[in-house]
């Protein structure tokens, strides 16, 4: 991963364990790379399962979005009009009621994001560099950290559900019952609070797996830098900005980029947290086409919705992926 | 060195540990060999393995007298309609399932499930041995029916009368403005008037129904196409969030409720009055004495609209239902005669606390106490079906959630008037095609 770094040079020679032993001749290698199929056979198996379980039923999903597909014609799909883009039109006019609030919908996911992502991703690398040195317990905490991460999120998203309760929640007896910051008890699971819950929970889900990324990619960083750098007189901060962000940089392409696929596409949180339909303030895109096609049983509006965010998804990754790459090739 | 092994080895383990837990789907049988059934329970009882201890032995008195395996799996009311849904699309899934009886119009218009006509009927007992409100509330009007009705239920008040006497009432409101009255005089500290399940959609849109006939509203017009945002249907939906937003005889908690908490509320004392179905074999299990609390009927508006119906509950009950990809037609009707019979309509409904769905049992003495009567009265004189319209559980999904926010919007004592009412009515309405 180190490879594609910006610090030509500083490639460890005292950790490659080929270090000091010839360079394998080059003779061994075939003259001529043979035609062979076993390649091409070994990624049958890849290729059949991708195709099934991704690309088949995202085209399917795309046909869908052409059809008026409602509980009448859900048990026989060849039964079912074909609209053409008629679904997508309530769908993204913002004019009615249903396009309005998917444009909402999409606003509050694109914050919720961004939020989610950043803050997971400061306290990942808060984690990962104080336990970047060995010191007593540096095991435990590590493990400590990457708890969340291990729970069922069922469990651990419920388990958020009871703290957040107002009546009967923990996070409310502390709050207002024992320390007395608050005199009424606030509502967390509905209302203008339930945005910042669902975010809190989020962020507790998802940092874990960047502590765990930035962790290992920490690993990776030699210590002569650190050492180059000191003798230099770098300060803390100084040799995290030049040292240590440089070298991760690999590491947070993707996982910035995976974060915030996961978390813009998160249905299990506010699924499991608002139990199927969450409120206004924290309706997450997942959740809003749940509701449009499960529980009003119109596939084809909610199929719409869907190749609608795909479409959003596929334009977001790509411009990043463009501008990462542009960025590391002109530096 | 070690611990970067150490680091891929956990990287390695926590990955598949989140790979698989994506993957814990149920996958059901498609119940297809030999002479077995499966068979999906609604959530009855006051919990699933309640249910399971209640059913299991009359399933195994089936087997015993057919020879038939009834697979029993019990499915919690947040999940059945999406679980029949599958069962729909798909053509995989359970043989016989009940269904609440204001989907049987929905989940008739997939054509996933037999219909009885009189042939049919005739193989499970003979149309004339069902209750004809409860047969009329298992299909849409002209067809035949898509189920056959097996629970009978209805909305009555239940009341605390040790709250009642402590506050000086000597009589259960009959109207909504005395129970908003009361209502107040019950509200102490730690105590509140009425407990409202406002975050469960399903609740929220029967009282909507409910309170829409008494002002003379229709949630569908003659032709099964929307009329959420008439004036009548507003005045009713603000008539009972309400009771929440301006009477306040509500605790504010009650917006967050959807796991039956109210009538956990109603069995601890924590609130005076609740509006349920059949709520006694529930409060039975959470230490609440039968004669601890009255059961009155639903009260009335003081002054009727014009156009007003004198309607205070929806014709509530499940069915039984047959999916046409069962292998075994005739053991499923079979199974749905021996769970129609006389003597299971007796023994299960007993337990429920909820009606028969046929005409030979009810002058059982266990269906006459004070619950039943008053449950059986409401059925036979005040209740009106839901409509039965392909699009109701659109209905109750949309119009239930909007009142759901609606409670939100009153418990963070925002206001609640006829436009925010209106508003929400109208944009559920538009999601309807």
């Amino acid at each position: 991963m180190a490879t594609s770094t910006t610090a030509p040079g500083a490639r460890p020679d005292r950790r490659d364990p080929r270090a000091g032993k010839p360079v394998p001749a080059p003779a061994r290698r075939p003259r001529r790379p043979r035609r062979s199929f076993l390649p091409y056979l070994l990624l049958v198996p890849a290729v059949v399962l991708e195709l099934g379980i991704h690309v088949i039923p995202m085209l399917v999903g795309v046909w869908m979005s052409l059809l008026e597909l409602t509980q009448f014609h859900i048990r026989d799909w060849s039964t079912a009009p074909f609209i053409g883009l008629d679904n997508y039109k309530p769908t993204l006019n913002f004019h009615t009621a249903a396009g309005r609030e998917l444009l909402h919908s999409f606003w509050i996911t694109l914050l919720y994001t961004l939020l989610s992502v950043g803050l997971a991703w400061l306290l990942g690398i808060a984690g990962a560099v104080v336990l970047q040195r060995p010191f007593r317990g540096r095991a435990i905490l590590r493990a400590l950290f990457l708890t969340p991460y291990a729970l069922p999120v069922y469990t651990a998203v419920i388990t958020w559900s009871f703290l957040l309760q107002r009546d009967t929640g923990l996070v409310n007896h502390v709050l207002v019952d024992q320390l007395g910051l608050l005199d009424d008890k606030p509502f967390w699971l509905i209302g203008d609070n339930s945005f910042w819950s669902l975010l809190i929970v989020s962020v507790w889900r998802n940092w874990p797996f960047a502590f765990l990324c930035l962790m290992a990619g920490l690993q990776n960083v030699p210590d002569e830098l650190y050492e180059a750098a000191a003798i230099d007189g770098a300060g803390f901060w100084r040799r995290l900005r030049s040292v240590t962000l440089p070298m991760l940089r690999p590491v947070n392409l993707v996982l910035l980029l995976v974060l915030f696929l996961w978390t813009f596409n998160d249905f299990n949180t506010p699924y499991v947290l608002f139990g199927g339909s969450a409120p206004e303030q924290a309706d997450l895109i997942s959740i809003h086409i749940y509701r449009s096609s499960f529980k009003t049983w119109d596939f084809g509006s909610g199929s719409a919705m869907s190749v609608a965010l795909l479409f959003f998804l596929l334009v977001v990754s790509a411009g990043y992926l463009l501008i990462t790459n542009r960025r590391r090739d002109h530096a | 060195m070690s611990t970067r092994r150490h680091l891929g080895i956990l990287t390695a383990a926590v990955l598949a540990a989140a790979s698989l837990t994506a993957c814990g789907g149920s996958g059901d049988d498609a119940g297809g060999s030999g002479k077995t059934l499966t068979y999906w329970a609604s959530n009855q009882g006051a919990s699933i393995e309640a249910d399971k201890t209640i059913l299991q032995p009359e399933l195994d008195k089936f087997e015993k007298q057919t020879g038939i395996k009834v697979n029993l799996e019990v499915v919690p009311w947040s999940d059945l309609l999406n679980k029949l849904l599958a069962a729909a699309t798909s053509g995989q899934g359970p043989d016989v399932v009940n269904i609440g009886n204001t989907w049987s119009a929905s989940l008739q218009a997939t054509g996933a499930l037999v219909e009885f006509d009189d042939a049919t009927l005739q193989a499970v007992g003979g149309k004339d041995r069902f209750v004809p409100a409860a047969l009329a509330a298992a299909g849409a009007p002209g067809k035949p029916p898509a189920a056959v009705p097996l629970y009978s239920l209805a909305y009555a008040l239940y009341y605390n009368k040790k709250a009642f006497a402590d506050a000086g009432i000597t009589a259960p409101p009959t109207t909504w403005e005395q129970l908003a009255e009361y209502g107040k005089k019950l509200s102490t500290g730690d105590r509140w008037g009425l407990a409202i399940e406002g975050a469960n959609p399903n609740e929220n849109a029967h009282h909507a129904f409910a309170f829409g006939q008494q002002y003379g509203g229709e949630w569908f017009d003659s032709s099964g196409k929307p009329t959420f945002d008439t004036p009548q249907n507003v005045s009713a939906v603000k008539r009972y969030v309400d009771f929440m937003a301006t009477d306040k005889i509500t605790n504010p908690s009650n917006a967050e409720y959807a796991q039956n908490q109210s009538v956990s509320d109603f069995a601890n004392g924590k609130a005076a009055m609740l509006l349920w179905q059949a709520a006694g074999s529930n409060l039975k299990t959470q230490n609440m004495p039968a004669d601890a609390y009255g059961v009155a009927p639903v009260p009335f508006l003081a002054t009727p609209p014009a156009g007003g119906k004198k309607v205070n509950s929806m014709v509530a009950g499940i069915n039984m239902a047959v999916f046409k990809h069962t292998k075994n037609k005739d053991a499923s009707l079979n199974f749905v005669k021996f769970m129609t019979s006389d003597e299971e309509q007796t023994i299960l409904n007993k337990t429920y606390g909820s009606l028969p769905a046929v005409k030979t049992v009810g002058t059982d003495p266990a269906f006459s106490a004070p619950e039943q009567k008053v449950l059986q009265e409401t059925l036979s004189t005040t209740a009106a079906p839901l409509p039965q319209v392909p699009d109701e559980s659109t209905f109750e999904t949309l119009v239930g959630t909007a009142i759901k926010e609606l409670f939100a919007d009153a418990a963070s004592g925002r206001p609640v008037t006829e436009e925010s009412v209106k508003k929400k009515l109208s944009d559920a309405q538009q999601k309807m095609r």
